[in-house]
């Protein structure tokens, strides 16, 4: 049995790998950000924030209270060479107009077609949707960062019965047990954790999974 | 020059960027029955999201509101009104209403309840929701540095929704952290002064 500590750490982990060199990534709050933890050294890619930053550096320890440099969580952050400040409108030009290659954001369900319900549950949790239903939309691939269910009900679903913040976006799953590729006829898994049977995963997953052909085992321990 | 019943832009993303002395004032004045359009409802201790613990906003029109439990408190007990909009679809709307267009598509929202109520056109085989422009009676902005032109730097990530702000009110007041006596250098300036009518420090 995993701890939710090691389900978050095996899963940014795994979506740290999912980048190309230069690659302009846009991470959602919570675990999605945890990415940035974990990029290969070699590896060069950008940082984008909606709150109007691209080029986002290390946690910034020596601000203030009040830090006139944030991320769009609201923590102060240093600033990569290269780095550049701008507006909201501009933020979302980059993010609506195709100039983001990858976004991660968590989930509360996602479904057979790739639909994304991540920003409400009605009559309980009502945030808002901030800037995921124009990521979702614009990003050219939308990944998702989550756990394989909540508290054993499944998170991946035939459809999502939460209202949505996009309709058929999502490219790629990955939860602690595996990778899910989201094709036009099925939910593909192309990769699962050594540490679940097929079964299991099958088991956990409230859709019809189809399983690659060449379904890759992750080796460990770099997973857990 | 802020009055009851004023729909009232404020900017800042949280607290980063935001005119904090002048909401202070509001707050004193009790004035009351506001709109408030934002990038969110920030927290309960701080800035605008004081507004909503004084309960001098009647609704809101913004993107987030997680940060603020007051705002779901009293969303939930139907004292405020609560329209929660993309924040792409937010930012275009303030920036239509203050570059004199009348509206624009997105494919923000498409197939969700956003789409509710909107018109959708089909162009070249996409969706999109027209979308249409905000404007406010007052916005209160920040700015790191004024020049006596009303010309303002904006330092880090101040900017955010102050920019597009600044030019979709009837009245803007940008709340500053320096007046300079020398003009701004030309290629430092975020918003021109032309967009603002109160310099407040």
């Amino acid at each position: 049995m995993l701890s939710k500590e090691q389900c978050r750490e095996i899963i940014a982990r795994r979506i740290a790998r999912e980048f190309a060199q230069g690659d302009v990534i846009t991470l959602g709050i919570g675990l999605p950000t945890e990415v940035a933890n974990y990029i290969p050294h070699n590896r060069h890619v950008i940082f984008q924030s909606e709150n109007g930053l691209l080029g986002i550096g290390a946690h910034d320890e020596t601000a203030g209270d009040n830090p006139k440099i944030i991320n769009a969580g609201g923590g102060a952050v240093l600033t990569k060479p290269g780095a550049v400040f701008f507006d909201s409108s501009t933020a979302f030009a980059m993010i609506r107009g195709g100039h983001i290659d990858a976004t991660v954001l968590g989930a509360l369900q996602v479904d057979a077609n790739g639909n994304l319900a991540n920003w409400m549950i009605p009559g309980a949790f009502v945030p808002g949707m901030g800037g995921a239903m124009d990521l979702v939309v614009g990003a050219k691939k939308v990944i998702i960062a989550m756990e394989h269910t909540n508290k054993g009900t499944p998170r991946i679903v035939e459809k999502c019965t939460l209202p949505l913040t996009a309709a058929g976006e999502v490219d790629l799953i990955v939860t602690e047990r595996c990778v899910i590729e989201v094709t036009p006829q099925s939910l593909l898994l192309k990769e699962i954790n050594p540490l679940f049977s097929l079964e299991e995963v099958i088991a956990s997953t409230g859709a019809r999974l189809a399983i690659d052909n060449r379904l890759k085992r992750w080796e460990l321990p770099e997973a857990v | 020059m802020i009055r009851e019943n004023d729909t009232l832009m404020v900017g800042g993303f949280l607290r980063c960027g935001t005119p904090d002395k002048v909401i202070e004032e509001i707050i004193k004045n009790k004035t009351g029955q506001l709109t408030l359009i934002a990038n969110d409802t920030s927290y309960p201790e701080h800035d605008r999201g004081r507004l909503i613990v004084n309960q001098l906003v009647k609704k809101v029109i913004v993107g987030h509101i997680g940060t603020n439990p007051e705002t779901v408190r009293q969303m939930n007990s139907g004292t405020l009104e609560v329209e929660l909009v993309p924040l792409g679809t937010l930012v275009e709307r303030i920036r239509c209403g203050g570059a004199g267009l009348g509206g624009f598509l997105t494919p923000t929202g498409v197939g969700t309840i956003v789409e509710e109520g909107k018109t959708v056109m089909e162009l070249d085989g996409r969706k999109y929701l027209l979308e249409k422009p905000i404007k406010a009676d007052v916005a209160l902005v920040y700015g790191s540095k004024a020049d006596r032109f009303g010309n303002l730097f904006l330092d880090g990530t101040t900017r955010n929704f102050n920019q597009v702000m600044a030019t979709a009110a009837t009245t803007v007041i940008a709340e500053v952290d320096e007046i300079c006596d020398k003009p701004l250098n030309p290629a430092e300036v975020t918003i021109p002064g032309i967009f603002i009518d109160y310099i407040v420090k």
